[in-house]
């Protein structure tokens, strides 16, 4: 250890460890002890603005493109439609009038049900066979029976029921929106079946 | 007397083109590929056995060839088909019916992406004989099955466009299963409690509706036409570069004697 080296102090008793000088104030450094979010100089604050904005921008216009791919409106038939008056339905007929729809309607002695024309095996569009008495899928060969339990095809289960009701003019409305599943035990539900005698 | 193919190769406009000599040096043959932007992702020098076409198959290769095709006549096929519900049946059968070469260019691009779907499998299935998915090329691996989840998908948005009976139903069949997306489908695990319905989950945004109509129809097209082939056109730049970077077509080990 020789003073010479250590330009800083002419003492001439040097300490081992020389203590340091005290650090020279600057604006944009933090205080020595201060461990916050702040602690942050004024080129790494610009930088760090920039960055937040870069990121910020490709967020939000992520967030609003994809917010863009969810249409608003939609140009489809509606959900909810008026079929006729209860009458206009004969006993044991299951009615395509609303076929393109998606719908059939079947009038049974206590009443009324309506089943939703997609087969619950792949969603495809089955056909009413009148002289076979009962539903068939064209595309995988699902059949159900005309109160829409599966009996043959690969399908899993029945087909749904679509919410039937009288309207305020006394016709019958088909709501399909809401749907009622066999195998949970909704056909028991108001609103799948629509209790008529005439 | 010098030739004028000589004068015009030793004129400015020549070699302002080509920047190297054509002469068959073996310098020459690397620059051919080194200074082709078109060129350069393809090594400079192959191992012999990467040319044996009953190690490769040559299937990379020709799917690729096909991919090509089919973006050449997926291009001249645009010029004649609107993807709207009104126009898109009656366009197809304009193209099979009165456009000359209609057919033919619609059939070479139907039938290019029916194979373009097998040699991509059977390339899959020589990468796996081989042991080609192995280190170092286990990320090239990833990238091929990302491609060939792309080339499934540009292969179903495309059987939509035609817009008959089949197509629709065969989407409509194929859209189904994504109602059953874990947590992004309303029928799938999670999704019901994550607030999914048939208006607001994954198969809405494919759809554009809750039904397979008009919407579909335009987002399908775009998939197809423009989204899919560009996401396909980077990965597949990334998935040759990398055949080079990681060490070129895989081989027999010429480390071990037994060889």
């Amino acid at each position: 250890m020789t003073t010479e080296n250590n330009p800083q102090t002419n003492n001439p008793s040097p300490q081992i460890t020389p203590t340091p000088l005290p650090r020279k104030a600057k604006q944009d450094r933090a205080p020595e002890n201060d461990p916050g979010l702040w602690r942050m100089g004024r080129k790494s604050f610009f930088s760090f603005s920039a960055w937040l904005a870069f990121f910020g921008f490709i967020g939000i216009s992520t967030i609003g493109s994809l917010r863009m791919m969810f249409p608003r409106i939609l140009f489809e038939p509606s959900k909810k439609f008026k079929v006729g008056l209860p009458e206009e339905f004969l006993i044991g007929e299951v009615s395509e009038k609303f076929i393109d729809k998606g719908v059939w309607i079947i009038r049974e002695q206590g009443g009324f049900y309506a089943l939703i024309a997609i087969c619950t095996h792949l969603g495809c569009a089955p056909r009413w066979l009148p002289t076979e008495n009962k539903f068939k899928c064209a595309c995988h060969g699902s059949g159900y029976y005309k109160n829409g339990i599966n009996f043959e095809g690969p399908t899993p289960r029945p087909l749904e029921r679509a919410a039937i009701g009288l309207a305020d003019n006394g016709e019958l409305e088909v709501d399909l929106s809401l749907k009622f599943k066999y195998e949970l035990g909704d056909w028991v539900k108001e609103d799948s079946f629509y209790n008529y005698v005439a | 007397m010098i030739s004028p193919m000589q004068k015009f190769r030793e004129s400015e406009v020549y070699k302002s083109i080509f920047r190297h000599k054509y002469d068959d040096t073996q310098r020459n043959r690397a620059l051919q590929i080194v200074d082709n932007v078109f060129l350069h992702l393809h090594p400079v020098r192959i191992p012999r056995h990467a040319t044996n076409v009953g190690f490769t198959w040559g299937m990379g290769g020709i799917t690729f060839l096909l991919f090509l095709i089919l973006t050449l006549t997926g291009v001249i096929l645009m010029f004649y088909y609107r993807p709207t519900a009104q126009y898109a049946y009656e366009d197809m059968k304009y193209l099979m019916n009165d456009v000359a070469f209609g057919p033919f260019v619609r059939n070479m691009h139907r039938w290019a992406a029916h194979l373009m779907v097998i040699t991509v499998m059977l390339h899959m299935f020589r990468v796996f004989l081989t042991g080609s998915y192995k280190p170092p090329r286990q990320f090239n691996w990833v990238i091929g099955v990302i491609l060939l989840v792309l080339t499934f998908l540009l292969s179903f948005t495309g059987y939509l466009l035609p817009w008959d009976q089949l197509s629709i139903w065969a989407v409509t069949v194929g859209t189904n299963m994504a109602r059953a997306t874990p947590l992004l489908g309303h029928d799938g695990p999670f999704g019901l409690e994550l607030g999914m319905k048939i208006d607001n989950d994954i198969r809405f945004v494919l759809l554009g509706g809750t039904q397979v109509g008009p919407p579909t129809l335009l987002r399908f097209y775009v998939g197809h036409c423009i989204f899919l082939p560009l996401i396909a056109s980077i990965f597949m730049v990334v998935h040759f570069w990398r055949i080079r970077k990681d060490g070129g077509i895989s081989g027999p080990d010429t480390t071990k004697k037994t060889f």
